[in-house]
């Protein structure tokens, strides 16, 4: 029993949340690393795309709403979505013609891209914030809890409660879907070879008439995807906020290098592995260690690790130490 | 057009714009912008040596600028004798713990075998002193934070001389380049570790060492006040207030037909752009002799072809580490020219678009490679930044005003003016790559 | 510094910024074929040219196959014989000469359309997608065929059994041996008029180039012509049904295998006596 009541009592607090912002953090890393992979750099724009296709379904959601069109207990962001990828894909194919192509004709060198796509940063952040505004934004609607702490408790008779948020629930199904499609299409269609074999050898691609501009633009098309659902997710489930989303760029860049950038695998296992990492040391473990330890031996203080705050210590500190034992990231690859 | 006339044009051209705003609007204005933008420039000078020089990708500039703040607090205020009797030696101890046990590691990790035993040992190891260094640590900190919390609840800094010692002007002037010495600091440990193993993730690296620095001056409290900010630094220039009241200086003004008031004002932001300036063209010698110093074209040798520098026998690992301390530093020292001229230290304003990217925004438009283009283009884009969060929303007003009064759209427009900044510092990023990647003033 | 200002060096090496292995090659640009009948099947006829802006390292250089022939190229290092190969694939500019294909002038035509036009082309190295497995490999060899190519991917398998039994293997992981394998059967599942080997056997040992030699004889008995660029002058000598000799870009001596491995001048310059 004391030790069921831990296990709840973690599962409601850390693991259910880590596995939800490990799904987000997952398919914010996949699109990152089909970037890297396929049009070799690393792209900084990529938390602004997010926030950009998120703030296009924040305000297609309001229209919706102010319709009278819900999903009744599902949020109705889930509705408005498609409309947020699409403009996203129309962004980033438009940036894609105006801005990247031009390098990419050039040959120019990678890291040319990179400082290019700082600057692609800086024009959405601008674009996403005079579109909708700095505030935090709560866009979730439709039923709140998939189910609560009292209906757990009544059906389990625990004294610890298990709580799951419709958003959590949603998010990893979404994940599982969106990461089951994509891996999927890289390996059964025709296009999603294509894809591989320009991400692992240029040249030779192109001579076995693989057009590249045609891998470009569906590789835009589905960092746009990725972005937007990576995005709404975590807004559903959290909140949404420009400057916030900006800042995820860090535990996505982290998992999708601990994971070995440019492999897919590599970044859903990093995506998880920063979200449980961050969300463990953070937590305050007091009640689970009282519940597991012998009577008395509980600790005193909260048995927090190291305060909230510090969560992109913890996603730096698991880079690190990936980096320093294992330099190529979990999974070996650079291609998807 | 040859590289002086070039180089000339361009200087003319931004002391035309700070000149222009002080004869077209004000001059409090135009000194501010000439104040920050010395300090811009001086950043700027730092990342083009990383950068420009050395080829490294340095995304954390914000921790660096945030350090050399840090040391301007630690440097100039007094400390607070009863934190330090509360808990100050218990702090150290905890420190000195986590310090020992740090080196502790590293040497176990180095003489044992490696295997299962190893990392057995280092897991008891870490979790042990971790823990060890919470207990010891985490008392002294609520000691000292308890220590009258609405004026202090920290340690204060290093100013021997108490609360005399807030009054002698040259204390900042001392703790900039401390600030330097401790974002130097910082480097070789990121260096160490991130150049030293895998010279090839410095950016995220660096991106991530950035964010964790302004999150332990955020949480800090006993260090630096964190988010309460730590205000009223001492300055190395008079008070407005101590200058209105001198009978010399107002006489002084009226002869050259100011108020006093006015006076006072620019005279302080004169005196602050002088000393910013002794320490930009001291620091923009140096690097232009590095430059163009034996030592300056081994570095971009380097640069050019590792792989060739390296068979010619020069350690290219170390030479980085070198360069990336010395830039770190510079970034270090304008940080903390930054604080003293804010006169408090505010943790939640070091924001990544506003201190690294601008930055970078900076040199690369001003010529990556180029001192003098990246200090110019320092000066440039901060003037710009600064004219579009002053006069956009004027603009948008002017350029709305056909748009009905009531209209939603221009409510709108008018209420975003102040984010345009950042669309126009990527639009003009993207401008410059896509038409003259090399920046203004390209590298020779 | 390179006259490309997007090309500088600088800042390459940070792998959590940037992806190395982008593409180099740099084709002509595409245009339009025209007919050129009563000519040799595949002929680079007096090419002239070189790499972008550099020098001419080809000197009115001509090289040709016909059907159910092995051509092969030799010739001293840096006598520009991959070059002379490339040139006839569109890999560099031609400023003067002509490449005529099966009656069609394809001077004007990037490597692709001189794929679809059916060249098939294996270089030197990373000649193979060494992530994907080695039947995917051969998917993407036949990519710009839409219709069913199972019938061709049988016939490389029963030319190359070792693919079949490895086929869900990833190719980075095979030996060297059985990589160059896995590049001449993408290139085969064009079904090629004409297949071009950039130096097939280099870096592998002797025993396993024995080996390749013979599948690239049974690929010609199966009645594709074949051009060849060989650093091992000796055995491809043997094995060609016409060879070029090759010095410093232009044609030092042209006939059959044979009746070089018989020249005395052939034999002391190079062959080794």
């Amino acid at each position: 029993m004391e030790f069921l009541n831990g296990l709840v009592f973690l599962t409601n607090f850390v693991i259910v949340p880590a596995l939800a912002y490990g799904a987000q953090l997952a398919i914010g890393a996949l699109g990152v690393t089909l970037v890297y992979a396929i049009l070799r750099f690393s792209n900084f724009a990529h938390g602004d795309t997010m926030a950009f296709g998120t703030a296009v379904t924040i305000k297609v959601t309001a229209v919706l709403v102010a319709m009278g069109i819900t999903l009744g207990p599902l949020p109705t962001a889930l509705l408005a979505m498609p409309v947020g990828i699409l403009a996203t894909g129309l962004l980033v194919l438009g940036t894609d013609w105006l801005i990247y192509k031009f390098y990419r004709q050039q040959k120019a060198k990678p890291v040319i891209l990179v400082i290019v796509s700082l600057g692609v940063m800086f024009v959405m952040n601008g674009l996403t914030r005079v579109f909708i505004g700095v505030r935090d934004i709560q866009f979730a609607d439709g039923a709140r809890f998939l189910m609560t702490v009292r209906q757990f408790k009544d059906w389990t008779g625990l004294d610890e409660g298990l709580a799951i948020k419709t958003t959590q629930a949603i998010t990893l199904v979404t994940a599982a879907i969106t990461v089951a499609a994509l891996f999927w299409f890289l390996n059964k269609t025709r296009t999603g070879k294509s894809m591989r074999a320009f991400s692992d050898n240029e040249d030779l691609a192109l001579l076995s008439g693989i057009d590249p501009d045609r891998v470009v633009r569906v590789t835009w098309l589905i960092v746009a995807a990725l972005a937007t659902i990576a995005g709404v997710l975590y807004g559903l489930d959290k909140s949404f906020k420009a400057f916030t989303y900006f800042q995820l760029l860090l535990p996505i860049f982290a998992a999708a290098i601990v994971g070995g950038i440019g492999n897919p695998v590599g970044a859903i296992a990093g995506g998880f592995l920063i979200a449980f990492a961050e969300v463990t040391v953070t937590y305050p473990l007091k009640k689970v260690l009282t519940y597991w330890l012998p009577d008395g031996m509980g600790p005193d203080g909260l048995v927090q690790l190291l305060s909230g705050d510090y969560k992109f210590a913890v996603s730096f500190m698991i880079l690190l130490i990936v980096l320093l034992f294992k330099p190529t990231g979990l999974f070996k690859g650079q291609n998807i | 057009m040859t590289d002086t006339l070039r180089t000339s044009l361009f200087a003319v051209f931004v002391a035309l714009l700070i000149l222009g705003t002080g004869f077209l609007d004000n001059w409090n204005l135009a000194l501010v912008i000439l104040n920050y933008g010395l300090i811009s420039a001086i950043m700027a000078l730092g990342v083009n040596l990383q950068w420009g020089l050395a080829g490294l990708f340095n995304v954390g500039v914000m921790g660096f600028v945030a350090l050399g703040g840090l040391a301007s607090v630690l440097i100039t205020m007094p400390p607070v004798t009863e934190a330090w009797a509360a808990g100050g030696g218990r702090v150290l101890l905890g420190l000195a713990i986590g310090a020992a046990a740090i080196a502790v590691l590293v040497t176990v990790y180095k003489r044992m075998a490696k295997g299962r035993t190893r990392n057995l040992v280092m897991i008891v190891l870490s979790i042990a002193s971790f823990f060890a260094f919470r207990t010891v640590f985490d008392g002294g900190v609520s000691a000292i934070e308890s220590v009258n919390p609405s004026l202090s609840g920290y340690l204060g800094g290093l100013n021997f001389g108490g609360d005399a010692g807030r009054d002698w002007w040259w204390m900042p002037i001392i703790a900039w380049p401390v600030g330097g010495l401790l974002a130097a600091g910082a480097a070789w440990a990121i260096g160490k570790v991130a150049l030293g193993l895998r010279s090839d993730y410095l950016a995220i690296a660096t991106l991530g060492i950035a964010e964790i620095i302004v999150a332990v001056l955020k949480n800090e409290n006993w260090m630096s006040r964190g988010v309460l900010n730590v205000t009223g630094l001492p300055r190395p220039v008079p008070y407005e207030t101590d200058l209105q009241v001198d009978p010399a200086f107002v006489t002084a003004a009226n002869d050259l037909g100011i108020d006093a008031t006015t006076a006072s004002t620019l005279a302080v932001k004169l005196l602050y752009a002088g000393l910013f300036s002794v320490f930009l063209i001291v620091l923009l010698l140096l690097a232009q002799r590095a430059l163009h110093s034996p030592w300056g074209r081994m570095m971009r040798a380097i640069r050019d072809n590792e792989v060739a520098a390296e068979a010619m026998g020069k350690d290219v690992t170390r030479r980085h580490l070198q360069i990336f301390i010395i830039g770190s530093a510079i970034c270090g020292l304008a940080g903390a020219m930054m604080t003293t001229l804010d006169g408090q230290m505010t943790p939640a304003a070091y924001q990544p678009l506003r201190f690294t990217f601008l930055v970078w925004v900076m040199v690369i438009v001003g010529g990556s490679g180029n001192n003098i283009g990246s200090v110019l283009g320092g000066m440039l884009i901060w003037w710009l930044w600064v004219a579009v969060g002053e006069y956009g929303p004027d603009l948008m007003i002017w350029a709305t005003s056909a748009l009905h009064a009531e209209s939603a759209l221009k409510a709108s427009l008018i209420d975003s003016a102040p984010q345009m900044r950042f669309l126009v510092m990527g639009t003009v990023l993207l401008l410059i790559l896509r038409f003259s990647p090399r920046g203004i003033l390209p590298e020779k | 510094m390179t006259d490309n200002p997007y090309r500088d060096d600088r800042g390459n090496n940070d792998r959590s910024i940037t992806k190395s292995g982008g593409g180099v090659a740099q084709p002509v640009t595409s245009g339009q074929s025209s007919p050129a009948p009563g000519t040799p099947f595949l002929i680079g006829d007096a090419m002239t040219g070189g790499y972008g802006k550099g020098p001419d390292i080809l000197h009115s250089c001509t090289i040709a196959v016909e059907p159910g022939e092995i051509a092969v190229i030799v010739g001293p290092n840096g006598a520009g014989k991959s070059t002379a190969m490339k040139a006839m694939f569109g890999m560099l500019d031609v400023r003067s000469g002509r490449v005529m294909l099966d009656g069609e002038d394809i001077t004007a035509l990037s490597p692709q359309q001189r794929v679809v036009k059916g060249m098939g082309f294996v270089p030197q190295t990373h000649n193979i997608f060494t992530s994907m497995t080695v039947e995917e490999n051969l998917e993407m060899g036949a990519f710009i065929r839409r219709d069913d190519f199972r019938d061709t991917m049988a016939q490389i398998y029963d030319l190359f059994p070792i693919l079949k039994e490895k086929r869900l293997q990833p190719a980075g992981e095979l030996s060297g041996g059985q990589r160059q394998q896995v590049a001449v059967g993408r290139a085969l599942m064009t079904k090629p008029k004409v297949l071009m080997l950039d130096e097939p056997t280099a870096g592998v040992s002797p025993i396993v180039m024995d080996e390749l030699f013979d599948r690239i004889i049974e690929v010609a008995r199966t009645g594709i012509p074949i051009l060849m660029v060989e650093q091992n002058a000796r055995q491809a000598l043997e094995i060609a049904d016409k060879a070029y000799v090759l010095v410093q870009g232009a044609n030092a001596h042209t006939g059959t295998g044979k009746e070089l491995l018989a020249n005395p001048e052939v034999r002391r310059s190079f062959l080794g006596g």
